[in-house]
């Protein structure tokens, strides 16, 4: 997904453009393995990871998610998730990694790596404030039906499932807005903020690797 | 022994009213229900540590909540076993686990608090004193300590002092979710359990949950601690 791509900031230089990626990113890798693990202090290039910025304005889901919801949840949060990572990939093996690859690497089959947490929550709040917009919700045209499975979806990733929509139930997903009554904050959800939208985008794609007869649909 | 109190408790003055019909109706059918304890305080009454909202919601929504469910579970279950359906009480469990785990620990945790005025705060004397400096050094050890085990636990749970009976030691334990302390080890007996749900803060500390854990000590009934204590351990 390109707005991944765009995530992966490389300094100095402005980053690559999502077609020349996979050739720079299979350079890297090849590199690393004839040259064995740069210490930091001698590498020209530093990548780390940015926090991406919800596709609508900090108070435009109101009155469903408060503009002072959104502020906490994205720019504390998401932004320590992101920052947590970074300080992580200074010492890491995944440096360089794609934030996908990454995050498979790191979940190792069941038992995760220090890394995984960080990047599987960087993963799941990109793609929750995507799953949002304003004005949205209601029900979708052309009803499919949908799976809904709480929590690791990147050890279900395995069985071939494809995420469509992700909702935050922890407590500071919704906690300042609803207090304990996650109930009515589900239903809002439901009713007024899913992207039908993105919804769309995300089964197109997923369809067009189905019909192409790819065994695997990468995640994003 | 705690859980064994508070089980077979059944108040008739019960804080929450949805729990009295259910409690009639499957204490008729032999099903022991339990019930929300009173807190032993105000809810005000641990300001500016923990604010009386939170501790309003935290006792009669949350912990209530944990409560009807639980009980629910219970007659369920009683159901399921009486008509032999194996398949019903196995997928009873994790709401047994969770609603049940959610009721003990919380029971435990208003215990564990007390307002300054009335001693919350002050430290460990006596026999839990030296116990806590012999296993951790000091004092100040075991709450740095627990401060870093309850801020860098991951998602939902809680962060415990805990007695080993058997081999009579302390411990620092992070439990999931609700688990209680007893899934840990069957010997353990908790001495302090802190939430660090996030329910437990977020009203007042946002995501700043190491704020919350270091001012909670201001609160903290180290005289209940030390009766467990020395009752376990004598």
């Amino acid at each position: 997904m390109a707005a991944f791509a765009s995530a992966l900031r490389i300094l100095p230089s402005p980053p690559p453009s999502p077609a020349a990626y996979p050739q720079q990113r299979r350079l890297l890798r090849s590199r690393e393995q004839r040259q064995g693990f740069r210490p930091r202090r001698h590498s020209k290039v530093m990548a780390y990871y940015g926090l991406t910025t919800p596709p609508y304005k900090l108070d435009a889901l109101e009155p469903y998610i408060s503009k002072r919801t959104v502020e906490l949840h994205w720019g504390k949060h998401h932004q320590d998730y992101v920052d947590g990572l970074n300080n992580q990939l200074a010492t890491s093996m995944f440096y360089g990694y794609t934030l996908e690859e990454l995050i498979k690497e790191a979940y190792n089959n069941g038992n995760p790596l220090p890394e995984y947490n960080n990047a599987a929550q960087v993963w799941n709040h990109h793609f929750f404030w995507e799953s949002m917009q304003p004005e949205g919700g209601g029900s979708p045209v052309g009803g499919k039906s949908l799976y809904a499975q709480p929590y690791h979806f990147w050890g279900l990733a395995g069985f071939g499932l494809s995420p469509i929509i992700n909702l935050d139930l922890w407590e500071h997903a919704y906690y300042l807005d609803y207090k304990d009554d996650r109930r009515t904050y589900v239903t809002n959800f439901i009713d007024h903020l899913v992207s039908w939208d993105t919804v769309t985008l995300r089964m197109m794609r997923a369809e067009a690797f189905v019909n192409l007869g790819e065994p695997n649909i990468p995640v994003a | 022994m705690a859980l064994r109190t508070l089980a077979s408790r059944k108040t008739l003055a019960a804080a929450s009213a949805a729990a009295r019909p259910l409690a009639s109706a499957a204490a008729s059918r032999g099903v022991t229900t339990v019930s929300l304890p009173d807190l032993p305080y105000d809810y005000g009454a641990l300001e500016p540590a923990i604010s009386g909202e939170i501790m309003r919601l935290h006792h009669s929504k949350h912990h209530a909540t944990y409560v009807a469910n639980y009980n629910k579970a219970l007659e369920q279950l009683d159901s399921a076993v009486s008509k032999g359906d194996a398949p019903a009480v196995v997928h009873l469990q994790s709401a047994i686990k969770f609603n049940g785990g959610g009721h003990v620990n919380h029971s435990i945790f208003w215990n564990n608090l007390k307002p300054i005025s009335e001693g919350g705060g002050e430290p460990p004397h006596g026999k839990l004193g030296w116990a806590i400096d012999e296993d951790f050094g000091s004092f100040e050890a075991l709450v740095k300590k627990m401060n870093a085990e309850g801020a860098a636990l991951q998602g939902s749970g809680w962060v415990w002092l805990a007695l080993d009976k058997e081999a009579k030691k302390l411990s620092v334990e992070t439990t999931a979710n609700q688990d209680p302390l007893v899934t840990k080890g069957a010997n353990l007996v908790p001495l302090l359990g802190i939430d660090v749900w996030e329910h437990a803060y977020y009203l007042q500390y946002k995501n700043v949950r190491p704020d919350y854990l270091s001012n909670i000590w201001k609160v903290m009934n180290w005289k209940y601690a030390g009766e467990v204590y020395e009752n376990a351990a004598p």
